[in-house]
């Protein structure tokens, strides 16, 4: 690096897909659209999630315009999907609808945990790998089922921090780090943020990409939690680089003890800071 | 006229016989669609359409009429993580 301001993160490419800035946002949980737009520009995400549902009589295009004007790719998810067969079908709407390749493949199991059905996205995931998908498959912080989903043919894995909109951060980070140390894919923290923080320690934790979604459209300020995502992905990525020191069990001074002045013989009679003298 | 029922997005719908899967979108969405399935006004249009669960590509929709009694899902991008 050349220069301390230089905070520049380089693109991830997730199969044939160069993807400019690591933070996917999503679009889920805000209401007010002009809201969502500025939070999407100043999140500075150069790939946004969408659903994928029914024409209703009050549905508004607005969506894909929103994000045809903003300049942002679109990744269609199969978010509502219980079982592989509907998956699979969502998916082939998203790429019809949406003219891409992308998918985020994301079979619940039931609507209580949110938590996915590793047996069902993994089927999904081979099936629509084999249909010429790049899929990014939800998945649960397992590294066993994160292998499986790479060998199915997953483009990325996106592994949760903790349960969909809970804001619990990252529950089991040795976990994570297993599944990044093994990942011949690109990994993406997906689902758990609740702060930036969280953000961070994911990239820390070796990362490529992370999902934000209800951390940012649903904190009392969006525009500005999703800035705050933004540095905070250049932030761990970097740290991740620059060789943090080990943790040890005790503390260790980093001023020199050699060349200090001689202790004060008689600290007690001196009427220091202790001896109430009100400067 | 005689005319046709769908299940059009979960609901009974009656169209007249003979209605393309194009007339269908343009009608639902209320844009009109060219021949080959994109938005007239040169947008990107976003909607996606399954005839009994398989999807139908864009450029087919002017050469599909859907059989009495099909069930028609037409599909578009909404909020979601």
């Amino acid at each position: 690096m050349d220069t301390a301001a230089d905070t520049a993160v380089p693109p991830l490419r997730i199969g044939g897909y160069e993807l400019a800035s690591r933070l996917i946002m999503g679009t889920g949980g805000i209401t007010d659209l002009a809201a969502l737009e500025r939070a999407l520009v100043a999140s500075g995400t150069t790939l946004t999630t969408v659903a994928l549902r029914r024409w209703a009589t009050d549905t508004r295009a607005s969506m894909v315009q929103l994000l045809d004007r903003l300049g942002i790719d679109v990744l269609p998810n199969t978010a509502g999907c219980h079982t592989a067969r509907d998956a699979v079908l969502t998916a082939r709407l998203g790429r019809e609808a949406l003219e891409t390749d992308l998918v985020k493949v994301e079979v619940i199991a039931d609507e209580h945990t949110l938590l996915p059905d590793v047996v069902e996205t993994l089927e999904a995931t081979e099936r629509l790998a084999a249909d010429g998908f790049t899929v990014l498959a939800y998945t649960s912080d397992d590294p066993v089922t994160a292998l499986r989903l790479e060998q199915a043919g997953a483009a990325a894995v996106m592994p949760l921090g903790s349960p969909i909109g809970s804001g619990l951060g990252i529950l089991n980070r040795h976990h994570l780090e297993l599944i990044v140390t093994r990942a011949g894919v690109p990994v993406v923290l997906d689902a758990g943020v609740g702060t930036a923080s969280d953000v961070t320690l994911a990239m820390e934790a070796g990362c490529d990409a992370v999902l934000a979604a209800s951390a940012i459209t649903r904190a009392a300020d969006p525009a500005r939690m999703a800035s705050a995502c933004r540095l905070a992905v250049a932030s761990g990525w970097h740290a991740a680089r620059a060789g943090r020191i080990p943790r040890r069990e005790h503390a260790r001074a980093s001023s020199p003890r050699v060349g200090r002045i001689d202790p004060t013989p008689d600290a007690a009679g001196e009427g220091d800071a202790h001896g109430g003298q009100g400067r | 006229m005689s005319t046709l029922t769908l299940t059009l997005n979960g609901k009974s719908a009656e169209v007249p016989a003979g209605t393309t899967l194009r007339q269908l979108v343009a009608e639902t969405i209320g844009r009109e669609v060219a021949v080959d399935g994109t938005a007239a006004d040169g947008g990107r249009l976003g909607v996606a359409v399954a005839v009994d669960r398989h999807v139908v590509p864009r450029s087919a929709w002017d050469a599909t009429v859907p059989r009495d009694g099909a069930a028609v899902d037409l599909v578009t991008a909404v909020q979601g993580g």
